[in-house]
């Protein structure tokens, strides 16, 4: 399989990467040749083989469902580009 | 007492815990070494005042007799870790001038148990990338030269090239690294040091910047298998914060550096003999095999049928976890931020200029093995190809061998701008023999094996089983007693 121009541009927009014009060709040359590389995989015989999901064998470990962790709002927020009170400012997002 | 640079870790700890040197003076000579050593890039943020501070403590804990199992020893830290109150960086500019409020567990077990810590490593920019030339703060260069060609600057292998480098450098006694595909291993290979990529669970990813969260593993760079011990005993344990950590005793794996390998079985995989792989990796991989016969062990060939498969697997798992770790650089809560008519132009302009081009790159890919109509054909078929090249190292073991000897990597480190400018995929082969160990979740090795013909190290690697890292300082220990002394480089580098 191999990916086109608009596909390309697909992507980087599922991404939320912006492009320039300019770089959807080499994007796409990049893209492919991984694409070729990993494509030797269609040829294993995966039938009646489980997905690996977890490197070893482990139980989900659970916990009480109690809080452990909070009230440290500043903290949180220390590193924001833009922030106001205990909000983090973003551009509007609601017409 | 003379330059207590060159003390390896275990050395020092003796020289301090004897009086014959102070933290102090320990700490002073690594600061002065980096201050002379900028031309090498392998520091991010230095942080002397702190490792001073550290120093300080140490000393007056000894004093009063009252040392931890690393007290006083100074170390770097990969700027994977998240520092409390030091701008961590992950490589990437993206996250600007991010300055954790919180420390990793893996360095906070470092800092427990005493050790100084001067600063944090350059990196591949989040730790993607085989040579640290993908890092936003420019490539780390390595101390090695080769003989042939000095002016040439040779890469210290990658993600963990700062690491790798500084240790070689003799700018700390020992660093942390990381390692998703073979970023300690390969950087340690490349730079005649010890690297150790315990298994997957062993130590906390808590704090650690994550890349692709079913394969990343912490793990030490350092200047021999024992000191590689030492810091794993204190970086390894249970965490309550990362519920993949498990909870299990952590070994005094000091004690197994220098027990005896008679008998071991050790399995050489005829898998990794691959097409076009050179004379001098073929002799280095025979000589490796012949050091653990005269050891005690026995050689046996064993068949690792889905080896060719792993790197292609890694490929697409990898970026597959990365693209969804990395939807967290928004611009909103850490890091940069480039303004947007919306929100939706904000989040795409910052992580274009936030994001270098492998990034990108990975990211791309990630997002599209995993979107709607390719997730079966390439995500879950990868998964499932994982399964079977987990299920060939099952076996191997089961049918009786304790560990599984390789080549680290299929060449000697190579210099700035040769490799994977016009093909990514060039680049990524430098993990052909270390992407299986991640893939399996398995701890594995990097240990040197004497300098290949262009005057550059080579290293070989060992595999163990899940939590047997014991048997692999065993044998790495072997193998570190019969090769050939490696001579670490002269520092020509230095300045002033």
């Amino acid at each position: 399989m191999s990916v086109d121009s608009a596909t390309v541009r697909r992507i980087a927009h599922l991404s939320r990467i912006a492009i320039e014009d300019s770089e959807v060709e080499r994007l796409r040359g990049e893209l492919n040749a991984i694409l070729a590389f990993v494509e030797t995989l269609s040829e294993v015989d995966v039938d009646g083989v489980e997905p690996l999901t977890s490197a070893l064998p482990m139980q989900m470990k659970k916990r009480a469902d109690v809080v452990t962790d909070g009230g440290i709002a500043d903290e949180i927020l220390a590193n924001a580009p833009l922030r106001e009170d205990h909000y983090f400012v973003v551009p509007k997002v609601i017409e | 007492m003379s330059d207590p640079t060159h003390l390896s870790l275990a050395e020092a700890r003796d020289a301090l815990k004897s009086k014959q040197l102070s933290a102090v003076e320990l700490a002073q000579a690594h600061i002065d070494a980096i201050s002379k050593s900028r031309a090498l890039n392998c520091f991010i943020t230095e942080t002397p005042e702190f490792a001073l501070a550290q120093a300080q403590e140490s000393d007056a804990r000894i004093a009063r007799g009252d040392a931890r199992p690393l007290e006083g020893l100074p170390l770097g830290i990969k700027d994977l870790y998240c520092s409390k109150g030091v701008r961590t960086t992950a490589g990437s500019r993206i996250l600007d001038d991010f300055t954790p409020t919180y420390e990793s567990t893996v360095s906070a077990n470092l800092l427990r148990d005493g050790a100084a810590t001067l600063g944090k490593l350059n990196l591949d920019e989040f730790a993607m990338g085989s040579s640290n030339e993908t890092s936003a703060f420019g490539p780390v260069v390595s101390p090695w030269r080769r003989a042939a060609d000095p002016d040439a600057k040779i890469v210290p292998g990658g993600s963990s090239g700062g690491s790798s480098s500084a240790v070689a450098a003799r700018l700390c006694l020992g660093a942390t690294a990381t390692d998703t595909g073979g970023s300690i291993r390969q950087p340690a290979a490349f730079t005649g040091t010890v690297g150790i990529k315990p298994t997957y669970g062993r130590c906390s990813r808590w704090g650690i910047v994550a890349f692709a969260s079913s394969l990343d593993q912490a793990g030490p760079i350092t200047r021999t298998v024992r000191d590689a011990a030492i810091m794993l005993r204190s970086m390894a344990g249970h965490d309550p914060k990362d519920t993949t950590s498990v909870d299990a005793p952590v070994p005094d794996y000091e004690a197994a550096v220098g027990a005896s390998v008679k008998g071991r079985r050790i399995g050489v995989p005829k898998e990794y003999r691959i097409d076009g792989m050179s004379a001098e990796i073929a002799a280095l991989w025979d000589r490796g095999a012949a050091w653990l016969k005269d050891a005690g062990a026995e050689i046996v060939e064993i068949s690792l049928p889905h080896t060719r498969y792993a790197l292609p697997t890694y490929y697409i798992i990898a970026p597959a976890e990365a693209s969804s770790n990395l939807a967290r650089y928004d611009g909103v809560r850490y890091g940069c931020r480039e303004q947007g008519r919306d929100v939706s132009e904000m989040y795409e302009k910052t992580r274009a200029a936030g994001f270098g081009p492998e990034v990108r790159r990975r990211i791309m890919i990630g997002t599209y093995v995993l979107s709607a109509g390719y997730y079966d054909a390439y995500y879950v078929r990868a998964q499932k190809v994982r399964s079977l090249i987990k299920r060939d190292f099952d076996e191997a073991f089961a049918s009786g061998v304790d560990a599984v000897l390789t080549p680290a990597t299929p060449s000697t480190a190579f210099a700035q701008g040769e490799k994977g400018s016009a093909d990514p995929v060039e680049m990524y082969l430098n993990d052909v023999f270390t992407v299986t160990v991640n893939m399996a979740g398995l701890p594995g090795v990097a240990v040197p094996g004497g300098l290949a013909a262009n005057g550059l190290p080579l290293g070989l690697q060992l595999i163990g089983k899940a939590f047997d890292e014991e048997t692999l300082f065993s044998l790495a220990a072997a193998i570190e007693r019969a090769a050939p002394k490696i001579e670490l480089p002269q520092p020509w580098w230095r300045e002033g």
